[in-house]
């Protein structure tokens, strides 16, 4: 294995810059890191054909003097629900197989602009329906810490991919906690940031008022350095924010020097705590140590009540489903995707449309299709749409009071470990409930980020710690992660992933 | 198709009362779409204006045409509207091929623009009032064409095509409240409605406002409602009635229709109707019931529509004058009849001749080259007359006229000339030596010897048969070559012959 897939992302861009190492180089290396491992681990839906070649003209940009980019030449994995015209883009689905779309999303085109090297598209579920890849029609992937297990979901292809060292860096995609959750179970970082502050356009829409783009990484400065990247405003998305946004690399190098933590504002919500039970052991006594180690490194730490969160969970699932009913109803055969034709009957296009939606549909995304257009009935949009829309008012004023006495507010990222593919599949509700720590934010549009909390003891597998802070304040979550990372990792005397399992030997 | 069975007008309105409503479609002329920069344009190549938003492509996104909300306010101001202060878009559900989303992009509760009215003046010097519910933005539908089969349309056909060059372009749809009273007036109310819509659209310039172009489209719902009673009756909409004519002859033919069936004792079935130009009826369309259920819900991926107050009086401090008081002004002050003045209207001329006027030339001869000669010349031509020639160039050749230096038939000619760009009139009539011959003398030597060879109408003319002097003008004007007030001829045949 080569140890140019080791490297952070922040490390390789520098050594990029110093001309140690070329973009093909490093592209090449991951590459034959995915062909070793991916067969396994199963994170990559496609894998470009164009890397080196992209890899190629960026080194000889270099070689010529231009002025690159800070992540210039340093590979990436980009989620299947991003457009890209280069690359098949399914979200998952067998009702997009095959589809090339003739436009790169915003953010793709943010990447090339800035001389990243697209590596490939990584795995999810069905249109970001899930929390564990296992409703992907193209099969499940694998967390490289125990492949028996899920790397979490929707966006498990892009947490796995970054935790098995095929991409240093990746993008993903949070409607409920897809980026954060499996960043949380397979040890890696994942930052949802403030509703509007990246880029929709080109993002496969499964619920528009709940998305957003963000990175994941192996670090919180390498999660930074891409944020600066793919964020601020675009013309192109009406719900994009014309902040005038701070450098997130500069919040993480400030958070990792510093000490910041001192006099820190630390509010734990009581209702994501796990005081109540349904959190894993583990996780609940890994999140008990990190409030230790904070409040010894002199961080405040008060505990605040989220009366409202209790509903958060039911709100969501009218929110999203009716949303994505609305958004999944373009899938229809007449410009684009799977076309099929209707066994019996007249061939009109109404058949066709279902006959298509009946077969490219999985079981999950009809579930929430018909979930969404039954809440939006008329006579029933009040008491469902309407109702959970006012959920979403009452988790707003709940965060504001939790910010009004604290900097962040911190729970776990995922009420428990990674639990074994299969193990839940049957049981959309208990499926359902892995998001109860993120989805608050979501319903809020705050910025949420998930840093490695350490092994449980029980399993010794990744538990994930969540970082809020308020909207707009991204910079914040940042700089205190890369705090608390920096606190941790000093403990621990590493980093969590490089205890993780070398798949070559454990599998080969 | 078994022909409607209809009641005779007079005696449906004695038995019933109808009950009107209109929805009209206004297609506005931005440049881009309602939601995307692609051209609002048509007559390339099917799909050519468009791109992943308006195609509904995965991962599209809309952005909202701010002079699209600028028109839409403008004209709902025009309306008499209310003008919300925050608005927001929504979602219309329902799966069709030729809306690219399996939604349309609209507004649902929270229209830009509401409560306003309209004031109508009928032939009868009859006033009414139509009360206007709102004016609400929305985005138009491809178009589908049906391929194979004998009729054009989807029944029988082997398959269809969609064109999304129209997808996405913006709409306003105007809605009125319920129109009472109308009685023998409805159908030309429906009319003048739809042709007062039409001017205040042109007066503001925020759509081509072509209805033969479908830039405006009528939807006329009629209901009748039996004498003495007060509940309302079950109505009909007639969808995409095209000319004024037909939004008159469509009223006119539901009453008539519905009459028919509700006096025979049947009943009226709540539907959409398509209406058939050439016969001059209208067909079942698809039932419509009050509980359609297009699961509204607000669009997520727009933020509301706040248009500042600032910006709405700055938009109502530069309204043009009222359609219907501006033409009320200028017919009085040109002293047209009402035929005349309309025909002006309907052929756009009213900015062009009033332009003409200002120019200097007489509303006579302003209207009577506009509409005659200019509309004869860009019709053979596949034109718009305004392209044709100046509205100075037209009071030029009027003055010409005026001061006798043309002829009505000359200054046919030096109009031929500028049209094909030869200069101004007065450049024309120099260079194709198109002058009247005033000089008598020249006249009087052309007489003479036109008498001279014509010696037995000299005589004729001398016995008192001055029609005889014909044949010595017409050989005067030949040897002219047209270029001579024929009346002044004639005078001088008649004086040269007395002597």
């Amino acid at each position: 294995m080569s140890d140019l897939i080791k490297l952070s992302a922040a490390e390789l861009a520098s050594r990029l810059a110093a001309r140690e190492v070329s973009s093909v180089e490093a592209t090449q290396a991951h590459l034959d890191r995915i062909a070793a491992v991916d067969g396994d681990v199963h994170a990559f839906l496609h894998v470009s054909e164009h890397a080196l070649e992209t890899a190629a003209a960026i080194d000889a940009r270099r070689a010529a003097g231009e002025p690159l980019g800070a992540l210039a030449g340093v590979p990436i994995a980009i989620k299947d629900v991003l457009a890209t015209q280069d690359m098949p883009s399914t979200s998952g689905s067998k009702i997009l197989e095959g589809w090339v779309p003739p436009y790169d999303a915003t953010v793709v085109a943010r990447l090339r602009g800035a001389d990243l090297v697209p590596l490939g598209k990584t795995n999810m579920d069905e249109f970001a329906m899930g929390s564990s890849t296992e409703h992907s029609a193209y099969g499940p992937s694998h967390n490289p810490w125990d492949l028996s297990r899920t790397p979490g979901g929707s966006g498990g292809g892009s947490s796995a991919a970054v935790s098995a060292f095929e991409a240093p860096l990746a993008i993903g995609s949070d409607t409920g906690g897809s980026i954060r959750q499996p960043a949380a179970v397979t040890g890696s970082v994942g930052v949802k940031p403030t509703y509007g502050g990246v880029s929709r356009y080109g993002a496969i829409a499964l619920a528009s008022s709940l998305d957003q783009v963000g990175p994941v990484s192996r670090s919180v400065l390498d999660a930074a350095l891409l944020h600066d990247v793919i964020g601020g405003h675009d013309p192109l998305d009406s719900t994009s924010l014309g902040n005038a946004w701070p450098s997130m690399a500069d919040a993480a190098r400030r958070g990792a020097a510093g000490d910041g933590l001192k006099g820190l504002k630390v509010a734990v919500v009581k209702e994501l705590s796990g005081e109540g039970g349904g959190f894993q052991a583990g996780v609940k006594q890994r999140f008990d140590e990190t409030v230790a180690a904070l409040t010894a490194a002199g961080a405040e730490v008060v505990e605040v009540a989220a009366p409202s969160f209790e509903y958060a969970v039911a709100a969501y699932y009218l929110i999203l489903p009716a949303e994505a009913s609305s958004n999944l109803a373009r899938m229809d055969s007449v410009r684009f995707g799977l076309r099929v034709k209707p066994e019996a009957g007249p061939v009109t296009v109404e058949h066709v449309m279902s006959a298509t939606r009946d077969a490219g549909f999985g079981a999950e995304v009809k579930r929430r299709i018909i979930l969404g257009t039954y809440a939006l009935s008329a006579g029933y949009y009040d008491a469902y749409y309407g109702s959970a829309q006012k959920v979403r008012t009452l988790i707003q004023q709940d965060f504001a009071t939790a910010f009004a006495q604290a900097d962040v507010v911190i729970s776990p990222a995922a009420p428990t470990t990674a639990f074994e593919l299969g193990s839940l599949v049957n049981d959309p509700l208990a499926m359902y409930l892995n998001d109860v720590t993120t989805i608050p934010a979501n319903l809020a549009g705050i910025p949420g980020m998930s840093i490695p909390m350490g092994l449980a003891p029980e399993d010794g597998l990744p538990t994930g710690l969540q970082i809020l802070a308020p909207a707009h304040q991204d910079a914040r979550l940042y700089e205190v992660g890369a705090a608390i990372e920096t606190l941790l990792e000093d403990a621990w005397g590493h980093s969590l992933l490089s205890q993780a399992p070398l798949l070559t030997e454990v599998t080969r | 198709m078994a022909k409607d069975k209809l009641l005779d007008f007079d005696k449906a309105l004695e038995l019933f009362e109808p009950v009107l409503g209109f929805e009209v479609h206004v297609e506005l002329n931005t440049k881009t779409k309602m939601f995307c920069g692609c051209a609002n344009a048509f007559g390339e190549g099917a799909n050519t204006n468009t791109c992943p938003t308006c195609l509904g492509l995965p991962g599209g996104l809309p952005q909202v045409n701010r002079k699209a909300i600028e028109s839409s306010i403008r004209l709902g101001l025009a309306l008499g509207c209310e003008i919300a202060e925050n608005c927001r878009f929504a979602r219309k559900n329902y799966f069709y091929p030729d809306t690219s989303k399996n939604f349309q992009t609209s507004q649902y509760d929270e229209p830009i623009a509401f409560d306003g009215s309209l004031t109508l003046e009928l032939e009868s010097g009859r006033e009414v009032t139509v009360l206007i519910e709102r004016a609400h933005m929305e985005e138009d539908a491809g178009k589908l064409t049906h391929m194979g089969g004998a009729t054009g349309r989807i029944q029988g056909a082997d398959y269809s095509l969609v064109d999304f060059n129209r997808g996405g372009v913006p709409l306003v749809e105007i809605v009125t409240k319920i129109i009472e009273g109308a009685e023998a007036d409805a159908p030309e109310i429906g009319r003048a409605y739809v042709s007062a819509v039409r001017d205040i659209v042109r007066a503001l310039g925020v759509s081509n406002a072509r209805m033969e172009e479908g830039n405006i489209r009528c939807d006329a719902n009629v209901s009748l409602r039996r004498r003495g009673e007060t509940k309302l009756g079950t109505r009909t909409e007639t969808k995409n009635v095209n000319s004024l004519r037909s939004v008159e002859r469509a009223v006119r033919y539901e009453i008539q229709r519905q009459a028919a069936i509700l006096e025979a004792g049947g009943s009226i079935t709540q539907e959409t109707r398509h209406w058939h130009e050439d016969s001059g009826t209208t067909s079942a369309g698809r039932p419509k019931s009050d509980a359609d259920d297009y699961r509204y819900f607000p669009e997520p991926d727009l933020v509301p529509v706040a248009p500042s107050r600032d910006w709405v009086e700055e938009l109502r401090a530069s309204l043009p004058e009222p359609p219907a008081e501006r033409n009320a002004r200028l017919r009085d002050a040109w002293g047209f009849t009402k035929l005349e003045f309309q025909d002006v209207v309907n052929g756009e001329l009213l900015d062009i001749v009033e332009q003409t006027v200002a120019a200097g030339a007489s509303p006579a001869d302003a209207r009577k080259w506009w509409t005659g000669e200019l509309t004869r010349i860009a019709n053979a031509q596949g034109v718009g007359v305004a392209t044709l020639v100046a509205p100075t160039d037209v009071a030029q050749l009027s003055a010409l006229v005026a001061s006798g230096d043309l002829t009505d038939r000359l200054a046919r000619q030096a109009l031929e000339g500028v049209v094909a760009g030869e200069g101004s009139p007065a450049e024309v009539v120099e260079k194709r030596g198109l002058k009247v011959v005033s000089d008598d003398g020249a006249l009087i030597a052309a007489i003479d010897e036109a008498l001279a060879a014509q010696p037995d109408v000299l005589e004729k003319i001398k016995d008192g048969k001055v029609q005889a002097a014909g044949a010595v003008i017409g050989a005067v004007m030949k040897a002219m070559k047209g270029q001579a007030d024929a009346a002044r001829v004639r005078e001088l045949v008649l004086e040269r012959a007395a002597q």
